[in-house]
């Protein structure tokens, strides 16, 4: 079904159709109009930017590119096309048709899902909103933007859900997804993760290659949600998170290639020297990571959890590819394995697998992180550099689950207060380090050129030269 | 057909690919796959459809080598990469970018079917983005006639450009870019603007190197505010012998069939007409050919002195084109819209529809669009036909083309 743009709210659900539903959004939507001006990309509401914006949810509508000027930009409601005769494929329900509307016994655990959810999306938009000010070229600029409206976007997906089905409740859900304020002492967002600061462009980058590739995870396995308007929504959704993705890992690999240029040209991997040329040594961009990949991989909370084992029995959420994996689809009898610390070592122990389902989906985004961690290693093995990128043992910097109360360092070993407080500095950003990235941050906007520790992407967006004016500042 | 046997193929580059899976997940006919490295496209299996390409997050997927047939790499070979092979030596050059103002008029153009449409299957390959911003070309103008009657609100005109000794070709229904000369407000150059040509391959007169356009001065915006279009009214006042800076040709799928046997249902309102000029004309010079086919015409205007070509056209015998005129602003008259007119016609409208040899044209204003679409979904209906499956069938097949403004 295409999307109807002669709408006021841009929609494929048909939402002329149920107008108690339509008012309701209607109300909603200066609302959000407000929280955007007010929290959204500070000083963009000039600008014309270069987006790719939906037409409908097919493929070949689904990205059409035009310069929207950002306030302008129509945020609607899209789900992916319903799949005939869908059923619910694990849990207790398996077999049965997928749900249309909200069983009753679920409607408090669904809601609390999708606002968790929801409540990341402007919470990342309020992280971003001062890049724009440091942006390191146009195209850079044109893609953190990208990136906010389908937050945006993102946040609209949500708030349909709450009120289509969740009736006052949702709408009050709604309101207050628009109240928190990330890093708000009084009204934080839910998520500790969404209330750090992303102070340069080199935590956008990690963030949206590690944090939003948590987003991915998470999308997935409510896609796979026996709540049909939920997986549809979030199906639609990933495809629009592959982008997040993508500008993070790109974004990074060229700041790794622009160092690993300047190393060896200089024959130099001295930081103190580097650091001196304006580029970002690779041990500082280790760091960055560390730090990044612990902070994310609380988000998918305790190893050992009865919320997530009921949600998957009950058919709410399911595994990342739930329907592509071979077993009985219940986990009754199933073992999966974890680690746990006996007698101050780490260990490896059978649990059911029921009962262990974050872990798993945690296990599922390590193995992707770290695919996206070689790709960026083949950077300095062009260039004859032996750095390599690792990503620390699991344990490191935790404040989540069965790692919280101890200190693990990145090659996994538990150790002391002592000996923690001696290496922080080795393993994770100093005030020195931020500062020195944050040093770098200078607004570079004209066309085809770039900030001297970042490389040129390999190619522009939709086939488009590099040096394409990707914004048009009015 | 699978696109190895076209002596193409359709690569990932490795480089760029984030490993996403939309691709994969996009793809219908299971040409894509991976392994722990790589996603890869199966040649013999890959069809061109390219709807893995809007979902690509990266431009990764865009990639079209030309190979000798039968010489396609392996996915085997392609799961080895960490970047694209070199061009084989039987790879085109790589040709300039389309430019950007071009690119958004073409997209705007098409927006109300979802992008461009495939070519008829039987279309001639147009020549593309010959001549560029950086490199335009230079005609002359070889004429300016008012089409329009004196007293008409309307001003438009038919103006022909000549190319000399350059090498321009052009089809029926691509478009030529226009810069007008000196700057705006801003100092910035005025943007290029696009025109559908209304002369046929050969040109306004065989055996001369030119062209013909059909040109609205446009004094009033599309909510009837006084504005002065830069570019219509350059062209509109160019006198003879006045030198232009043309790019393009522009447009690669707005084309008519050539093959025997086809035939073409048109709508156009104003200015919309040109390309339709431009088929009728074609087809008109291969009459005695008698290659089959018929052509019928929508074509609207406010009134009778404000349409285009009326006299030309009324010359035309019935036989060779079935024409149907519709006036909004006669006086003492009803308005009628094209649609009205299809409404009318729907015994025909249907078996054109129906017919696989009737490719279908509509160019004008974006406001036609819609009344269109719904006319041609009511002549479904009343014929127990669905329009929404209809359509996508018809633009699948290259016999639906949109170009609005």
């Amino acid at each position: 079904m295409s999307i109807d743009y002669s709408q006021k709210i841009p929609n494929n659900v048909n939402l002329a159709s149920n107008k108690t539903l339509q008012r309701a959004l209607e109300h909603w939507q200066p609302a959000f109009l407000d929280w955007w001006g007010e929290m959204g990309p500070d000083k963009s509401t000039t600008a014309d930017v270069y987006l790719r914006t939906a037409v409908s949810a097919e493929p070949q509508g689904w990205a059409h590119f035009d310069y929207v000027r950002m306030p302008d930009y129509r945020w609607g409601i899209f789900l992916a096309p319903a799949e005939e005769g869908r059923k619910i494929n694990f849990g207790e329900h398996m077999g049965q048709p997928a749900w249309q509307e909200v069983p009753g016994e679920y409607r408090s655990t669904l809601r609390r899902i999708i606002v968790t959810q929801g409540d990341t999306e402007p919470a990342s938009v309020e992280q971003q909103r001062h890049l724009g000010l440091t942006a390191p070229s146009m195209y850079d600029l044109r893609n953190l933007f990208q990136v906010n409206v389908e937050e945006g976007r993102h946040l609209w997906a949500m708030v349909y859900l709450l009120h289509a089905h969740f009736g006052r409740d949702g709408r009050e859900e709604g309101e207050a997804l628009l109240e928190r304020r990330s890093g708000d002492a009084d009204n934080p967002r839910i998520l500790t993760a969404f209330n750090e600061k992303t102070p340069d462009w080199l935590s956008f980058f990690m963030f949206t290659f590690i944090t939003d590739r948590d987003g991915k995870y998470q999308l997935a396995a409510l896609a796979e949600s026996g709540f049909d308007p939920l997986s549809r929504t979030c199906r639609f959704m990933l495809t629009e998170e592959a982008h997040h993705l993508f500008v993070g890992e790109q974004g990074v690999a060229r700041i790794i290639q622009r160092t690993c240029e300047v190393m060896a040209n200089e024959k130099t991997d001295d930081p103190v020297r580097l650091r001196a040329l304006g580029v970002i040594d690779l041990p500082t961009l280790q760091k960055y990571l560390n730090f990044h990949y612990s902070v994310t991989s609380d988000l998918y909370g305790a190893e050992v959890s009865s919320n997530a084992a009921s949600y998957y029995t009950n058919g709410l959420k399911g595994r990342f590819n739930e329907a592509k994996l071979e077993d009985d689809h219940r986990l009754d009898s199933e073992n999966y394995s974890i680690l746990d610390v006996v007698d101050g070592k780490i260990v490896e122990r059978q649990v059911s697998a029921l009962t262990v389902l974050n872990e798993r989906l945690r296990d599922d985004w390590v193995k992707d992180v770290q695919a996206g961690v070689s790709r960026w290693n083949k950077v300095p093995e062009k260039y004859g550099i032996p750095f390599r990128f690792t990503l620390p043992h699991k344990g490191f910097n935790r404040k989540i689950g069965i790692f919280a109360d101890l200190h693990v360092s990145p090659d996994g070993r538990v150790i002391s207060e002592a000996e923690w407080q001696a290496r922080v500095a080795d393993w994770m950003p100093t005030a020195e380090d931020r500062a020195f990235v944050q040093s770098l941050m200078g607004r570079v906007i004209e066309p085809g050129k770039f900030a001297n520790w970042i490389a040129p992407p390999s190619r522009g967006i939709n086939n488009q030269p590099v040096d394409f004016e990707y914004v048009r500042f009015n | 057909m699978a696109i190895a046997e076209k002596g193409k193929q359709h690569l990932i580059d490795p480089g760029i690919c984030i490993r996403c899976n939309s691709c994969e997940e996009a793809c219908t006919i299971s040409a894509i796959t991976h392994d722990e490295r790589n996603y890869v496209v199966k040649p013999d299996v890959c069809s061109e459809c390219r709807d893995c390409v809007p979902v690509c997050p990266t431009g990764a997927i865009d990639n079209w080598f030309a190979i000798v047939p039968g010489e396609a790499w392996s996915i085997e070979e392609q799961f080895s990469w960490d970047e694209l092979p070199a061009p084989t030596a039987a790879a085109p050059p790589p040709q300039p970018a389309i430019p950007q103002e071009v690119e958004r008029l073409t997209a705007e153009a098409t927006a109300g079917q979802g992008g461009p449409a495939p070519a008829p299957w039987s279309a001639e390959k147009p020549a593309v983005n010959l001549y560029t911003e950086k490199n335009p070309i230079t005609a002359t103008v070889t004429g300016n006639l008012r089409l329009t009657a004196e007293g008409a609100s309307a001003d438009i005109r038919h103006i022909i450009l000549d190319f000399g000794g350059a090498h321009f070709p052009l089809l029926e229904g691509q478009n030529i870019g226009i810069i007008p000369p000196g700057s705006d407000g801003k100092g910035r150059p005025h943007f290029v603007r696009l025109y559908s040509v209304a002369s046929p391959r050969e040109g306004e007169r065989p055996g001369y190197n030119n062209c013909a356009l059909t040109v609205k001065r446009v004094v009033e915006d599309h909510e009837s505010r006084p504005i002065r279009g830069v570019c219509s009214n350059y062209l509109c006042d160019l006198e003879k012998g006045d030198k232009v800076q043309v790019i393009g040709p522009f447009g690669a799928n707005f084309l008519m069939p050539n093959h025997p046997g086809s035939s073409l249902m048109m709508i156009c309102t104003g200015t919309g007409s040109a390309p339709m000029r431009a088929m009728t004309e074609r087809r008109r010079r291969r009459r005695e050919l008698n290659e089959g086919g018929s052509l019928m015409l929508f074509f609207g205007a406010r009134a009778q002195d404000e349409l285009p070509y009326h006299g030309p056209l009324m010359k035309l015998p019935q036989e060779f084109i079935d024409i149907n005129f519709a006036f909004s602003r006669v006086p003492g008259e009803p308005k009628r819209y094209v649609q009205d007119r299809i409404r009318e016609r729907h015994e025909d409208v249907w078996r054109h529809l129906n017919d696989e040899e009737c490719y279908i044209y509509l160019c004008g204003l974006k406001g036609m669009e819609k009344g269109v679409d719904e006319a041609f979904r009511d002549v479904c209906r009343l014929h127990g036909g669905d329009w929404d499956k209809l359509l996508p069938q018809l633009r699948g097949k290259g016999r639906y083309h949109i170009e609005t403004y």
